[in-house]
């Protein structure tokens, strides 16, 4: 089980590292409006050479954000939403949790306020 | 780079404020995910001084957490490391920063998560990666609805 945990770290870390690069996810964002491009039509409306929006492919297919294959001279790269899926939870799980202790440190604190007026007084 | 902002308008005054984030009495009354018990409480607020919080969920599952803080402003602003014991919610470390802004109705709360070894870069990229996270948001919602 440990084991696993670590597995699903390091994947979160693989994808959002993956996602830090504006170029990765301007990458991702064209593959959303069109799924299934070719490297040549993904490269096109960037000013880098081919071999670096190669290298963008190899970091977002590591982490298992993209897949591509080829038929016949042609690569053809698809989005894989599973990562993204587990990196959102991960956000929302974290949020939630969060979200419900400042809300109690909100009513804590304002508590602690109204209580130190009154003393004042 | 993960990083997670949460914002609070609290009115109290940012002395109280920083008093209930950093000391163990204070941690004790809001830290967990619901309203279930805090069973341990310790904090010893300066800088390289550790922390430990076991608490109970209204599930009856325990957890315990802890850390260090990293960096203390008072009453602005305050850094904390974070870890589950056993690395079993969550194996990695994370960073905590707090930052308490007076206002004349009291204070502003600001909550920031990230991974500790990439402090710099969540900075620079948190705009980009809220954006990013938006549209992904979008694209799933799109996908789902597709296959259902």
């Amino acid at each position: 089980m440990l084991s696993d945990m670590v597995n699903y770290a390091m994947r979160l870390d693989r994808t959002f590292t993956a996602l830090v690069d504006p170029t990765r996810r301007a990458i991702l964002a064209r593959l959303e409006r069109r799924d299934g491009a070719s490297i040549s039509e993904l490269a096109k409306p960037f000013a880098i050479r081919l071999p670096a929006v190669m290298k963008h492919l190899d970091v977002l297919a590591d982490a298992g954000l993209v897949t591509r294959s080829k038929s016949g001279r042609t690569v053809t790269v698809r989005l894989r939403p599973q990562p993204m899926r587990e990196a959102i939870e991960w956000l929302r799980r974290y949020e939630r949790f969060w979200s419900s202790s400042l809300d109690r440190l909100t009513a804590y604190a304002e508590r602690k306020e109204t209580e130190a007026r009154t003393k004042g007084r | 780079m993960t990083s997670l902002t949460l914002v609070r308008r609290i009115k109290a005054r940012q002395q109280v404020v920083f008093d209930a984030v950093t000391t163990a009495e204070g941690i004790a009354q809001w830290w967990g995910p619901d309203a279930g018990p805090v069973l341990l409480a310790e904090a010893d607020p300066r800088v390289g001084g550790l922390y430990r919080l076991r608490f109970r969920t209204l599930r009856g599952t325990e957890h315990e957490s802890s850390g260090e803080f990293l960096e203390i402003d008072a009453p602005r602003r305050v850094v904390l490391s974070w870890r589950w014991k056993g690395g079993l919610e969550d194996p990695g470390e994370s960073r905590i920063e707090i930052t308490l802004r007076a206002t004349p109705d009291g204070t502003d709360l600001s909550f920031t998560q990230s991974q500790l070894h990439d402090e710099a870069s969540s900075r620079s990229h948190e705009q980009g990666w809220a954006g990013s996270l938006r549209k992904l948001e979008a694209y799933l919602a799109k996908g789902e609805a597709l296959q259902s």
